[in-house]
């Protein structure tokens, strides 16, 4: 059985309906590639699987179990992190605290004070999966607002991993990124495969998309327009879908 | 890269300076300029007057400070979730008017002179939070409604809009008593002030409040109740100003309707001198704690030196322009670097 399975989403806002019932599986450890045009409800389709909204018609089932009705928070407890192409840090906030946002771990000083957050457990923590991920930040103890953007994009992938997901969904994580840092993008999500997660890959980007991706799915007018073995199509046939010339 | 490697190995004054700065801000949680103003404040008034420095001088300002104080924490915390309360002042006034009403008009058992006031104030934070999160109208305009309406039923309560006096003993205690030769106010301030640090440097709710203020849809992203959390700030905040109606009830052994009028101008600018942001995301209950001694001492200051109160007020409104100016500087500053 996949690990996701959307069977008939359908999100309306007002009159107007973004998805029209969708459905998409998604098996551990591959790399699925969504593409389609601005406004073809990528973003839309992505918030109902992490909780920000819940679809109107139709089920998303995680891991077996059925999560159409659950906040984000469940969500993410049980497995599925994203990451914003904004990369919704609290740009204010250090390292530690961005990456533990939501999570903090906390204890109780001598066993019975009021419980306080722990941040130096944090700080180790962040520090190491900043390291893991292979990346150069000054201090830890900065403000995230002002690292470049590479290095803020660094934050978010270690939020997103820390917490062992099974579901990783990244929007345009290379747009905003020099070649250099692309690459790295790229071979963490190739990493990510061997680990066994299964990655959502939102891209306007199709070389990208070509080269990490087992299937690219085409989203067009809020429908699936095409589901592809990677292996088995080319750029051709995808922006035809993507435009709608099939 | 290279260039801060540079500034590293020969750190210049303007370097150090920063270095300062973020260790106070960050190690400290209070903000290096406003100890230097309140440091001046302090320096010049002692100059100026004969009367400024000695211990019941101190202990007149802290005691004139404690009611602020309690109201700029309260700005504090809903500030720093980028919130907006307007309604302290008012607030404060119909929470002292509630208390006293209850214990002296209506001849319940003084616990409901407390009661009463925490009550009516929590009441209505409860109310601006539902209306901020649930009907969402903005936080400006809901606590400015809020401001008009408190002082509204403040001034019913009251019988002919006039102050209740005679307010039993215990109560009048919280006000004037001086445990171990210290005002009750000034206990109150300070341990109410204690658990608010806690609560914003140290608990989850202060980091998720920090969070919220920062970037609102990253703490809805990761999965915080934003909604939930604002409600309790603003009931939080509306609790707190009742505590500073209770305060200055129990001071004046009166309940007054027109009690706090214009002191959430006061108690914002506190907070903000303290080093919160306006625009959210930035908080210190220490830092605060400078800011109300720094308003403290300069009305106190201007007391002393015989200015008349109108002045005052344009003293403080400009010190608030001028703090937000700073402030606002100072963020695109560190954006830009």
């Amino acid at each position: 059985m996949s690990l996701l399975s959307i069977k008939g989403v359908v999100k309306r806002f007002g009159p107007i309906e973004v998805l029209k019932g969708v459905d998409l599986d998604v098996e551990a450890g591959s790399v699925v590639g969504l593409v389609g045009d601005n406004g073809a409800g990528k973003s839309t389709l992505m918030k109902t699987i992490t909780g920000l909204y819940r679809a109107d018609e139709g089920r998303v089932s995680f891991d077996g179990a059925d999560i159409t009705n659950l906040p984000p928070g469940a969500r993410r407890t049980r497995g599925i992190e994203m990451i914003y192409q904004d990369l919704a840090l609290a740009k204010q906030q250090d390292v530690a605290a961005n990456i533990f946002l939501g999570r903090e771990p906390s204890k109780r000083p001598l066993g019975f004070l009021p419980p306080i957050v722990d941040k130096a457990r944090m700080d180790i923590e962040a520090r190491a999966m900043i390291d893991r991920l292979g990346a150069r930040i000054p201090s830890i103890h900065r403000p995230v607002g002002m690292f470049s953007g590479g290095q803020q994009q660094t934050v978010a992938i270690a939020r997103a991993l820390t917490f062992a997901p099974k579901l990783v969904i990244m929007d345009e994580p290379t747009a905003a990124l020099a070649v250099r840092e692309v690459e790295s993008v790229l071979a963490l999500i190739a990493q990510m495969r061997k680990d066994g997660l299964a990655v959502i890959l939102i891209s306007h980007r199709l070389n990208d998309v070509f080269e990490v991706t087992d299937r690219i799915v085409v989203l067009r007018q809020g429908r699936i327009e095409a589901d592809l073995a990677t292996k088995q199509t080319q750029m051709r046939e995808v922006v035809g879908y993507i435009v709608g010339a099939h | 890269m290279s260039t801060t490697d540079i500034k590293r190995s020969q750190p210049n004054l303007a370097e150090r300076w920063r270095n300062v700065q973020f260790f106070f801000d960050t190690t400290m949680r209070v903000r290096l300029e406003s100890l230097i103003v309140l440091a001046l404040l302090c320096t010049a008034m002692t100059i100026l007057s004969p009367f400024f420095l000695s211990l019941s001088n101190f202990l007149n300002i802290l005691l004139a400070t404690s009611t602020i104080g309690v109201l700029a924490i309260a700005a504090t915390l809903v500030l720093s979730s980028s919130g907006l309360d307007l309604s302290l002042g008012s607030v404060m006034g119909l929470s002292g008017t509630a208390g006293a009403a209850l214990v002296v008009e209506a001849g319940w058992p003084w616990p409901f002179a407390i009661a009463g006031s925490l009550g009516a104030g929590a009441l209505a934070g409860y109310v601006n939070g539902q209306l901020i999160t649930r009907a969402r109208i903005p936080a400006f305009i809901v606590t400015l409604g809020m401001l008009g309406i408190a002082r509204g039923l403040a001034l019913i309560i009251a019988p002919n809009g006039g102050a209740i006096y005679g307010l039993p003993d215990p109560v009048v205690y919280l006000g004037q008593g001086r445990p171990l030769g210290i005002p009750s106010p000034v206990v109150i301030l300070v341990l109410t002030a204690l658990f608010a640090h806690y609560l914003l440097a140290y608990s989850r709710f202060g980091r998720h409040t920090l969070a919220m203020g920062d970037n609102e849809g990253a703490a809805r992203a990761t999965g915080i109740n934003v909604e939930r959390l604002r409600r309790t700030l603003y009931t939080l905040s509306g609790t707190l100003a009742g505590l500073a109606g209770l305060i200055f009830m129990a001071r004046v052994n009166a309940g007054d309707p027109t009690a706090g009028i214009s002191y959430e101008l006061t108690a914002i600018t506190a907070a903000i001198i303290g080093g919160t942001s306006l625009f959210g995301g930035k908080g210190s209950i220490l830092g605060t704690m400078i800011g109300a001694l720094i308003m403290g001492v300069l009305q106190n200051g201007l007391n002393l030196l015989a200015v008349q109160s109108y002045y005052q007020q344009i003293a403080i409104g400009s010190v608030l322009i001028l703090a937000v100016y700073i402030d606002q500087f100072q963020a695109t500053k560190e954006r830009k670097s």
